[in-house]
């Protein structure tokens, strides 16, 4: 194949902008990230001694393995429970939505352009004390007073952040179905096999990268979240991303901030690595 | 066929879940009391004239505008000069720089906004407007190639080539065959790069100075339960215009398709 643009000036120009970006923001915010989390905390910003206390922090005491397993747990159950409640929508968008398609794709879609803090407040209106769904039943007349049990605990936060991150695993697994050939299901049916088998055998394994590309992008944001924790979850649901954000507040301790948040992304790293091991010994070879 | 009925009511059930409680907050808005609790009151336009009456908000939203319009100039840019060399002329570099511009997907918000705060405070910057669409531009960076590699790709090679072939300059090639077929595209990554950028609180608020964006003004205004009516009236505000914007958007998008 024949290169297109031979010219230096001209690639050297046309990279600028995204190296600019990409090495000077990206690659260095992360390195200096990386590079913090090994100092002492003394205010002065990388200027302090070299150290391993932040990390050995991190592992003696028991409080940040409790907080990040209750972290994977919460986002764990998220992404379960946002990808198979997706998995049912694409597939209709992908076999059955015919001429409603377009409009019902964008509506799905559409959330995940509107405000994530909004989607949250709406949660905390609804779940509070004297909020919606507490008014809404006494008016009802279906419980006679109000309860406290919706608001500040774990489930709230599972709840909320499932809803906000709803409409993010529709579209990688709708993508991944659409590559399917009708052909393909038209020969398993010929070939006798039933609805659930076609669906495990043939269109499961297919839509797999999809799906695992959708639980993705759903894990890694809400793992790290803060905001939610905090309008709906109360002190039991205090997450990693809880911890980061107080180190750079009111704990004023930066460099062991940035400890918190290299653990964080080695144990997103080791999640992403055991995906894509799953995928090759379980998922599809397409 | 049973599974032909049951579908469209899940596909239902799902879309009353997605919205509904987003609902609320235009619903509210225009209920003649502090708490958001059933049975509404009665209708009342007060909230949004308190709104019109508070300055913080006009120049929050005014920052929100000069940002989430920087931001999204910044990352379409880039995003159009990384996605045009990956498809293209394919240097080796351009696989790097791809690699890197779609790596803050995989970062949560609370770490590009803590990594941002060092690098602007090393800087000497300091949280400030700039340090705000400098994590935006981070935040935008993904979705927009996304979007624009996808047109690319669908721009057949052979017209490059035949330009390329028939004497054009590199510049040329990009700028009057290829720029043309993807400018609809190119709006739509605007668009949505303008939208996250607007809406965006979790690295904004390590980035902040002294001059909020509408949601960190939100956020500072949760704690003030009697505030709330108005938040909800600003929240609804800020409701109609992303879904106003996002449909701009995916006009645009299926334009490009033909």
């Amino acid at each position: 194949m024949r290169r297109l643009a031979n010219g230096a000036g001209f690639l050297c120009a046309m990279s600028l902008p995204g190296a600019l970006v990409t090495f000077g923001l990206v690659a260095f915010a992360l390195a200096l990230v990386l590079g913090l989390g090994f100092r002492v905390n003394d205010q002065g910003l990388l200027r302090g001694p070299l150290t391993l206390g932040n990390f050995a922090q991190i592992l003696a005491d028991p409080l940040y393995a409790k907080v990040m397993l209750r972290s994977l747990w919460i986002s764990g159950l998220v992404t379960l429970a946002t990808v198979v409640t997706a998995y049912p929508v694409a597939w209709y968008l992908a076999f059955r939505a015919g001429r409603h398609r377009g409009l019902l794709l964008f509506l799905v879609t559409l959330p995940f352009w509107t405000s994530y803090l909004l989607r949250v407040f709406a949660w905390k209106i609804v779940l509070a004390y004297n909020g919606v769904l507490n008014s809404a039943m006494i008016e009802l007349g279906l419980w006679d007073k109000p309860s406290m049990m919706f608001l500040n605990n774990p489930a709230a936060v599972v709840l909320t952040l499932a809803h906000a991150y709803a409409p993010f695993a529709i579209l990688p697994i709708y993508v991944a179905l659409q590559t399917i050939p009708r052909s393909l299901l038209e020969a398993g049916a010929d070939l006798g096999a039933t609805k659930a088998q076609l669906f495990r055998r043939v269109v499961l394994p297919i839509s797999m990268p999809g799906v695992l590309g959708g639980a993705l992008v759903v894990f890694v944001p809400t793992l790290g979240d803060y905001v939610t924790p905090a309008m709906v979850g109360g002190p039991a649901s205090t997450m990693i991303g809880t911890l980061i954000q107080a180190q750079f507040g009111k704990a004023n301790d930066w460099p062991f901030g940035a400890a918190l948040a290299t653990a964080t992304m080695l144990v997103i790293l080791i999640a992403v690595a055991l995906v894509r091991q799953a995928d090759r010994r379980w998922g599809s070879r397409t | 066929m049973k599974q032909g009925r049951l579908l469209p009511i899940y596909i239902g059930a799902y879309l009353v879940f997605l919205y509904l409680p987003v609902a609320l907050i235009p619903l509210f808005s225009f209920n003649d009391s502090i708490q958001a609790a059933f049975p509404m009151k009665g209708l009342t336009l007060e909230w949004y004239r308190t709104l019109l009456q508070t300055p913080a908000i006009g120049q929050a939203l005014r920052n929100s505008l000069g940002i989430a319009i920087a931001a999204a100039s910044i990352a379409t840019l880039c995003a159009t000069t990384i996605t045009y060399l990956e498809v293209f002329p394919r240097p080796v570099l351009s696989r790097l720089i791809g690699v890197l511009a779609r790596l803050p997907i995989l970062i949560p918000g609370v770490i590009v906004g803590i990594a941002l705060l060092i690098l602007v405070n090393l800087a000497g910057l300091g949280p400030s407007r700039i340090a705000i669409v400098l994590g935006h531009v981070l935040v935008c960076l993904p979705a927009a190639v996304t979007v624009l590699r996808a047109r690319f790709a669908a721009i057949p090679r052979s017209i490059a080539e035949a330009a390329a072939d028939l004497g054009a300059s590199d510049f040329t090639v990009f700028r009057r065959a290829v720029l043309p077929l993807a400018w609809s595209a190119i709006g739509s990554a605007f668009t949505l790069s303008f939208l996250t950028s607007f809406d965006e609180f979790i690295v904004a608020y390590f980035l902040a100075g002294t001059e909020p964006t509408l949601p960190l003004y939100i956020w500072s205004q949760l704690r003030f339960p009697k505030s709330l009516p108005v938040v909800m009236a600003l929240g609804a505000l800020i409701l109609l215009v992303s879904a106003l914007l996002a449909g701009l958007a995916e006009l645009l998008r299926r334009r490009s398709r033909v």
